[in-house]
């Protein structure tokens, strides 16, 4: 047992946790965060796309010394089939700026830094040690957790769960629901080590400027996903996801789509040569809106994707883990200077500043699109792409063929696969869930 | 009974990857961690000091990022660390290192109590020496019992200890005086899980932090490179062959074995040849 008492413990030491500790420890709280991995990061996955935005919001000068590996300066969206892709590429110099919006990360390297900054702001970190349990007093309020260590008991006035996409801990105290397949994605990832100038020869960049290849279509066999390829400094991160419900659905595995995503032709040129060190799978919440739980009540809070904050429409995780992070450790803080406890009532603060911030108005906004994939999964992941690819290759090939007729054979090929009220229904219902 | 654990970080020797292009080895985002060989020897005195009662003072030489070790080894249950940084330090071979721990050592039993025992690993899983123990044994002239399996005694009143020792051939039971430096063999004992409250005061603890002044060094030319006679040529990766182990069908012995394998491998007899004759 820790005798002292904390104004905090952060349960996790990722993005969210590390936002939250920090944003407390610089407002002057004491804070415990309890981490389980061997160090922070050993545990985390992402791609990784760092968006600047919300960590500069929390460490304005974060790229004087943050491992960052390079700024995006080019996104290719794929449409994909099994031997084919329509791309929109967009490529802007002015994304060269003294403050780049978006860059590559490597989570390992990230989170350690990350997590130096949040001990130097006074936070301790114990690693290697796991919450298995919420402690409550007599009228049902949180005080504080146990964890796997022995004497493992420690007390504080709020706990904040940042552990992620499971919420063990916040299911088994039955402040939530079990994850259900329907709404998290698995996804796999590789890291493939190239040298640096050869990343540069193939994807046409210079100094520390980065491509990012986000695709879509038949490459997850009519499943709801998507895959991704990110230029890092010396290494490319491939990978691919899809909805656990489906994948139990079909029967396929995500090592089966990731081996077939590397060797589409399309991407087998771009990782030739290269050395694969690493291979990584997690879990994505994709619920959207819909699936966020309870987020506070007495003695805790929910932050990152233990509160499903992720934005799959757009791919954004890390920005809405950090800022839901860094709001709770602003209101936790902003409740201790008003001498307030942490009650629920007390707590919804946090709540109203969360709907406040672009975090729930984008999720509310993209509150039908989980269920629209759900519906619309096989025509989406499955017959658009083809008809897309199969458009382009009729349009683009000469063959002696006049040019109305192949407008007119494209048309066809659309409604005779799919009837035009269907295909008119899912433009409309896709129009309805973006709105 | 106060008992010092000599450990020494080391990259996690299981990540180290080689670089594809240039073949050197990329230390960059490669893990350090405790030498596991040296897990042993804390585990062995954090027991004899719940045992006997007393303290466990770990020390280690290194950058100061060495701190993270050090913090680990709080976390398992030591009382105390001491970190031993020096730029002068730099470029140690086993003979540098061996003097350097030495004199911090003295230090540590002047300021924190004397040592009657002294643990390391058997041996670093980046140098691969077992230099280092009998090292210090040796400048501070304490008994050494290396490759120690098992303590079996401990006699404070009679300042002796009773250790089985693994050897060629068989197990030696070995009595000797207090003090002792003992090397550690692997799988002798498994390193515990430090309680909450350990792991909460290594992670807020104060480390003792010494450099070559502190720990009382005055003869600098026995430091770091300069107090290196150990010279390394080239480090390389060696390249796969093609070729696989056999086994010879030989009966009688080394000679023949030798002119099997100079059939197979002319050089090597020839090179052979020129290093005995010494040019
Ligand atoms: C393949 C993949 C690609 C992604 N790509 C991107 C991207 O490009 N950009 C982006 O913004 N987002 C991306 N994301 C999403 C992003 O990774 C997450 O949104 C983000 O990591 C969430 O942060 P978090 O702190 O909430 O959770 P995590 O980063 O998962 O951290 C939770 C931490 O809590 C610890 N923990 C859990 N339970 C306990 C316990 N009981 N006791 C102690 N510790 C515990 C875990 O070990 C872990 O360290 C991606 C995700 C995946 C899987």
């Amino acid at each position: 047992m820790i005798e002292e008492k904390f104004d905090a413990i952060v349960v996790g030491a990722g993005a969210s946790g590390n936002a939250c500790a920090y944003t407390m420890a610089k407002l002057g709280l004491k804070v415990l965060q309890l981490e389980r991995g061997e160090y922070p990061g050993s545990k985390n996955v992402q791609g990784a796309i760092l968006y600047a935005d919300a960590l500069e919001k929390i460490i304005p000068d974060f790229r004087d010394d943050a491992p960052l590996e390079r700024h995006i300066v080019e996104q290719r969206q794929w449409t994909m089939t099994d031997s084919a892709h329509v791309g929109m590429h967009f490529r802007s110099e002015e994304f060269n700026e003294d403050r780049p919006n978006r860059y590559t990360i490597v989570r390992a390297q990230f989170d350690k830094w990350f997590s130096r900054k949040v001990r130097e702001a006074g936070v301790t970190l114990l690693c290697e040690t796991t919450v298995t349990e919420l402690l409550r007093n007599n009228s049902g309020a949180v005080i504080g957790v146990r964890t796997d260590r022995a004497d493992g008991v420690a007390f504080a006035n709020i706990v904040v769960l940042a552990e992620g996409v499971n919420g063990l801990v916040g299911q088994r105290a039955g402040l939530r629901d079990v994850v259900t397949p329907e709404s998290v994605a698995l996804a796999v990832k590789e890291m493939h080590f190239l040298p640096r100038e050869v990343i540069e020869e193939r994807f046409n960049l210079k100094g520390n400027e980065g491509v990012v290849i986000e695709a879509m279509g038949t490459i997850t066999k009519g499943m709801t996903g998507t895959a991704f390829l990110y230029t890092n400094a010396e290494s490319i991160s491939v990978g691919i996801g899809c909805l656990v419900s489906d994948f139990q659905g079909t029967g396929q595995t995500p090592y089966g789509l990731l081996e077939a995503f590397k060797n589409h032709p399309s991407i087998k040129s771009l990782l030739a040569g290269s050395e694969c060190k690493e291979y990584a799978a997690h879990l994505i919440p994709e619920g959207g809106y819909k699936a966020i739980p309870q987020l506070y009540g007495d003695g805790w809070l929910v932050v990152g994707d233990a509160g499903q904050f992720v934005n799959a429409v757009h791919r954004e995780g890390s920005n809405l883990a950090m800022t839901t992070g860094r709001i709770a450790g602003e209101t936790i803080a902003w409740l201790k200077v008003r001498r307030d406890a942490a009650t629920a009532a007390n707590l919804s603060e946090y709540q109203r500043r969360l709907d406040a911030s672009f975090v729930m108005k984008d999720l509310k906004k993209y509150k039908n699109i989980p269920d629209f994939l759900h519906k619309s999964g096989a025509h989406l992941f499955g017959l658009y792409p083809r008809l897309i690819a199969q458009a382009a290759q009729t349009w683009f090939r000469v063959d002696g063929k006049d040019k109305r007729a192949k407008e007119s054979e494209i048309i066809k090929s659309f409604t005779r696969s799919r009837s035009l009220s269907g295909l008119l229904g899912d433009a409309f219902k896709l129009a309805r869930a973006w709105r | 009974m106060h008992i010092a654990v000599c450990m020494k970080q080391v990259p996690d020797s299981a990540q180290i990857r080689v670089h594809p292009v240039t073949n050197t080895i990329m230390r960059q985002g490669v893990p350090t961690i405790i030498n596991p060989y040296d897990l042993f020897a804390l585990e062995e005195a954090l027991r004899l000091r719940d045992k006997f009662g007393g303290e466990v003072t770990v020390l280690t030489m290194g950058p100061p990022m060495a701190e993270d070790s050090l913090r680990k080894a709080l976390t398992f249950g030591a009382d105390r660390a001491v970190l031993l940084t020096d730029r002068f330090f730099a470029g140690s071979d086993t003979l540098a290192t061996s003097f350097a721990l030495s004199a911090a050592l003295e230090k540590i039993a002047a300021e924190f109590g004397e040592t009657p025992i002294v643990f390391t690993g058997k041996q670093t899983i980046d140098g691969d020496t077992a230099q280092v123990g009998p090292g210090i044994a040796k400048r501070l002239g304490l008994n050494q019992l290396t490759y120690v399996s098992r303590i079996a005694e401990v006699d404070q009143a009679g300042q002796t200890i009773t250790v089985e020792r693994r050897a060629e051939g068989g197990v030696q039971l070995l009595q000797t005086r207090l003090p002792v430096l003992i090397t550690m063999l692997e799988g002798t004992n498994e390193i515990r899980r430090g309680s909450l409250a350990d792991a909460y005061r290594a992670a807020s603890a104060k480390l003792v932090s010494w450099n070559a002044a502190d720990a009382g060094i005055v003869d600098l030319a026995k430091c770091g490179l300069r107090g290196s006679p150990t010279i390394v040529k080239k480090v390389f990766a060696p390249q796969a062959r093609a070729e696989a182990a056999r086994m010879l069908a030989v009966e009688d012995g080394a000679e023949a074995v030798m002119t099997e394998i100079f059939v197979r491998q002319p050089a090597l007899e020839a090179e052979l040849m020129r290093f005995a004759s010494g040019q």
